[in-house]
């Protein structure tokens, strides 16, 4: 089966969620700028998303289980769980960013490397 | 007789000196320099309470004036201040017994007391600074310095007079017991004033247990009384108009005599019938019933059988008629209970041999001379000894013959052995200490031998001289600063007031008057005590030397005193140093001895006011408990006592036995006078001669006829090497049983540390290592490195889903 012959379906978004994903944490684990390391979480945050946002749509047709028949339901899971991820990203990244901030008043850097103090 | 101030007056009177030791305890160190207001606060309040005192004499002779012949009994005023518990009929209370020799104390007891206050401020002035004591040495050798003491001798002067003061107005026995302990433990802290000197530590140690032995007897005797009585109470009790009587009207119930006195012969109409009250003496129920339980338990158990038995209030009326009344006559009649009476006296007297020094317990008194002279002349005279006299007197009417009998021999051989104790001794305070020693024996004496009135006027005549003699000393050892007589002499010119006044007390002690007319107050007061004696003599022939002992102790206290001062101030001065260190005292030393020379001089004799006397004789006369007036018999065996009334001085009638008694008395002391002048103060005979003469006499009597070595012998030391054996047995026996069972703990103690050690400890420890070392080896895994984390994340993630992949079963 090859992907780039099929109609545009959940796998393809499942791809590039995965690539997103997996840039994500390369990016978390060799940058040593703690921006930098924000932003591979925020590229990880967002791959989840992109299968959630996937999985969700009626329109893609993914196979498996459809919570639209629930009573109860609107059939917008994976788009309110999406929303859900964003808004907590978006407080991650105050928090975050407010811990850099602390971070470089401490260290004059933003270097993760440096913050290896409590090592055991 | 309820409204009468006499109680509240009293009562103020014997607070003041409490309300003044309380504040010196407390504030009495920051009273002006050196404590100085500590005594201005207790002389004001001791002259506050001499004031109160007066005007309750005063009072009282208001409502019961003094009468010429005897009178009829006067009842005393008693009641209760404050109930302290009661059970049952079984009354304490604080309370109060005043009657004519109450108030008397009360003046004499502040009077004396307040001289002894201002002396003590000339006496004790030392004390107002910083005090050098050659007679205590450190271990070094050098003088003991320390603080001046001023107040703290003001303070135990004020709760000494309190104590005394409260034993005299007290209405039960429970107060006289409590307040007597209060002035032996201030007689203790007084004699001990110079606590640093071994002799005064001691000396205050004997007083204090010598006196626990009197004491002890005390107890006995009120146990007797509780459980006799079951009253402590001296007065009657009314409750919801039922009557509780007091000891004084159980022992001694009124009864309503009628007297006929007979008309014309024959003609009956003519007879008068009058009625008069008559207190003879009876043992109290209690103690019949107490000394006849087993019959009554018999009675009674018979009495339960037959109600049992269907016979109706059978008890009750077995308890009523049989018990109650007739059976309780007949016993009485038989004599039960009457031992349980004497024990009672004997006891109380018991107490009274330790606090006034009697003859088997005298030791302490001349040893007391180790506090400071003012507190000698205030034990002597007003307080502690007279406690002792006073209560014989008080308790008067509970002692059965047989008892007074003791009491005459106890004094008796008290006066003559201290009198001739006093001849040899050559230490001034010494001398004064055995003579009141002395004296007080003659007081025992006299109330032994029925003389009540004697008794009780030769305490207070006697307070009044000895206090003056004391004082005197005080002055002469303040001048010279020695207490040895033959270091004295020839001190006369140099201090003529002291050389005065102790003079007029020497003669008021020896009983010197004109014969028959006037005299100073010992005249009367001896004169007294002689004639009971010899009225006793009269009576019971066996036991005459009783009067002779007085006799020749009165020529004995003459010839003592006379050696006192003529070894002091007359003749050549035989120290030099002493002599010319020798002052006359202050004004503040020297006006109380005025005062108190002037109280001796008069206080035996009656003021006449518009035919009525007054003076302290008739005062004290209106006290004589109900009862004893017309003395009393008791025999035993074939032995018969028989105590004679008492005989008034002033009493016509009496002259067959005062005329000779008062010859007696002025001869003997005459001859002690002129033996005394002829030795030592015309020097026309040699003391030394006579000492020659008889040096195994001498020497006895130096020695104090051997009483601190007999009492060493059988007591002391005895005691010490029992306590020495106890301690041995202590160290050896049950300390060696603690000790090995400590032994045994700590072997056992031992085994267990080791085996805690080596087992629970080293299992424990191992682990402990063990779960360490794993820990040191895992923290290097704890880089602190968060990219090194993230990727062990993704790495452990991804290995987790890989073996996830491998296991997982997809078929499900």
């Amino acid at each position: 089966m090859n992907l780039l012959t099929q109609p545009v379906g959940p796998a393809h978004y499942l791809v590039v969620g995965a690539i997103l994903f997996v840039c994500g944490v390369v990016a978390m684990t060799i940058k040593r700028n703690a921006i930098g390391v924000l932003m591979g979480i925020e590229l990880v945050l967002n791959g989840a998303n992109l299968n959630f946002v996937a999985f969700g749509s009626p329109t893609l047709g993914a196979g498996g289980p459809s919570f639209a028949g629930c009573p109860g339901s609107l059939g917008l899971d994976g788009q309110w769980i999406a929303i859900f991820v964003i808004v907590l990203a978006a407080a991650e990244a105050a928090v975050a960013l407010a811990i850099a901030l602390c971070f470089f008043r401490n260290y004059s850097t933003v270097d993760v490397d440096r913050g290896d103090q409590l090592h055991g | 007789m309820d409204i009468s101030p006499l109680p509240t007056l009293l009562a103020l009177a014997w607070l003041l000196p409490l309300a003044s030791f309380g504040l010196i305890v407390f504030v009495g160190p920051k009273m002006g320099r050196g404590g100085r207001g500590a005594g201005f606060l207790a002389t004001g309040a001791i002259l506050g309470s001499l004031a109160l005192s007066l005007s309750a004499l005063i009072c009282w002779l208001v409502d019961h004036p003094l009468a010429a012949s005897p009178g009829k009994h006067v009842e005393a005023v008693c009641g209760d201040w404050y109930t302290l518990a009661e059970f049952g009929w079984l009354r304490l209370t604080i309370g109060y017994y005043i009657d004519g020799l109450t108030v008397a104390m009360f003046c004499m007891v502040t009077l004396v007391a307040s001289c002894i206050h201002v002396f003590s401020f000339g006496y004790m002035h030392e004390e107002l600074h910083e005090v050098t004591d050659p007679l205590s040495r450190l271990a070094n050798g050098e003088p003991l310095r320390r603080r001046g003491r001023f107040h703290r001798f003001y303070q135990y002067l004020s709760l000494f007079c309190f104590s005394m003061l409260g034993l005299v107005i007290a209405g039960n026995l429970l107060m006289v017991f409590v307040f007597w302990e209060l002035v032996g433990i201030c007689s203790y802290l007084l004699i001990g004033f110079y606590i640093e000197r071994k002799s005064a530590s001691n000396a205050a140690n004997k007083a204090f247990i010598v006196n626990r032995v009197g004491d002890f007897g005390m107890i006995v005797g009120l146990m007797a009384i509780w459980a006799g009585m079951g009253t402590f109470s001296f007065g009657d009790y009314k409750d919801d108009g039922q009557l509780h009587p007091g000891i004084f009207n159980q022992v001694r119930p009124a009864e309503e005599v009628i007297e006929l006195t007979a008309g014309r012969l024959g003609d009956r109409s003519g007879a008068e019938q009058a009625t008069h009250v008559e207190h003879p003496p009876r043992v109290p129920d209690g103690m019949v019933l107490l000394a006849a339980r087993d019959q009554v338990t018999e009675i009674m158990v018979a009495a339960e059988e037959r109600e049992r038995h269907g016979e109706r209030y059978a008890v009750c009326w077995a308890w009523n008629w049989t018990v109650g009344c007739e059976k309780l006559e007949r016993w009485r009649a038989e004599g039960y209970g009457y031992w349980l009476l004497m024990v009672a006296g004997l006891g109380i007297f018991c107490g009274c041999v330790g606090k006034s020094a009697q003859f088997p317990l005298h030791v302490w008194l001349p040893d007391a001379m180790e506090g400071p002279t003012p507190v000698s002349a205030l034990i002597h005279a007003a307080t502690m000894v007279a406690a002792g006299v006073y209560l014989v007197g008080r308790f008067y009417p509970v002692f059965t013959p047989e008892v007074l009998l003791v009491i005459a021999y106890v004094g008796c051989a008290t006066l003559f052995i201290a009198a001739t104790i006093a001849v040899t001794a050559t230490d001034v305070k010494r001398v004064l200490a055995y003579s009141t020693v002395s004296q007080l024996g003659y007081m025992m004496l006299a109330l032994g031998l029925g003389g009540w009135l004697a008794g009780m006027f030769h305490l207070f005549t006697h307070a009044f001289f000895k206090s003056l003699l004391f004082l005197c000393s005080g002055s002469v050892i303040h001048a010279c600063g020695t207490n040895e007589m033959p270091l004295m002499g020839g001190l006369r010119k140099k201090m003529p007031w002291t050389a005065a006044t102790m003079l007029i007390g020497c003669l008021a002690i020896s009983g010197a008057g004109v014969p028959l007319l006037v005299g100073l107050s010992g005249y009367y007061s001896k004169d007294y005590i002689i004639a009971q004696a010899l009225s006793f003599k009269l009576l019971n022939a066996p036991h005459a030397w009783l009067f002779w002992a007085a006799v020749f102790g009165a020529g004995l206290t003459a010839f003592y005193m006379f050696r006192l001062w003529y070894l002091t101030f007359a003749g050549p001065p035989r120290d030099h140093h002493v002599h010319q260190h020798a002052h006359e005292s202050p004004w503040s030393m020297v006006v109380p001895l005025v005062i108190l020379a002037v109280f001796s001089a008069v206080a035996g004799g009656n003021l006449w006011l518009g035919g009525r006397p007054f003076g302290l004789e008739p005062l004290l006369e209106q006290a004589r408990p109900a009862g004893i007036e017309d003395g009393a018999s008791a025999g035993w065996g074939s032995t018969v006592v028989t105590h004679p009334p008492e005989h008034r001085f002033f009493e016509e009638a009496d002259e067959a036995i005062h005329v000779p008694a008062t010859f007696w008395a002025f001869g003997a002391a005459l001859g002690g006078f002129l033996l005394a002048t002829a030795f030592y103060g015309l020097r026309a005979l040699d003391p030394e001669d006579a000492r020659r003469q008889f040096p195994a006499i001498h020497r006895f009597l130096v020695r104090k006829w051997y009483f601190d070595e007999l009492y060493a012998a059988v007591w002391v030391r005895p005691t010490l090497r029992l306590a020495g054996w106890v301690a041995w047995l202590d160290r050896r026996g049950i300390d060696g049983v603690v000790d090995g069972a400590a032994r045994t703990a700590a072997a056992v103690a031992r085994l267990d540390d080791w085996i805690d050690r080596l087992l629970v400890d080293g299992l424990i420890e191992r682990v402990s290592r063990w779960i360490h070392a794993l820990g040191l080896r895992l923290r290097t895994v704890e880089t602190g490195n968060l990219r090194q984390y993230v990727m062990l994340i993704a790495v452990g993630t991804v290995a987790m889903f890989l073996v996830a992949s491998l296991y997982w079963n997809w078929t499900g």
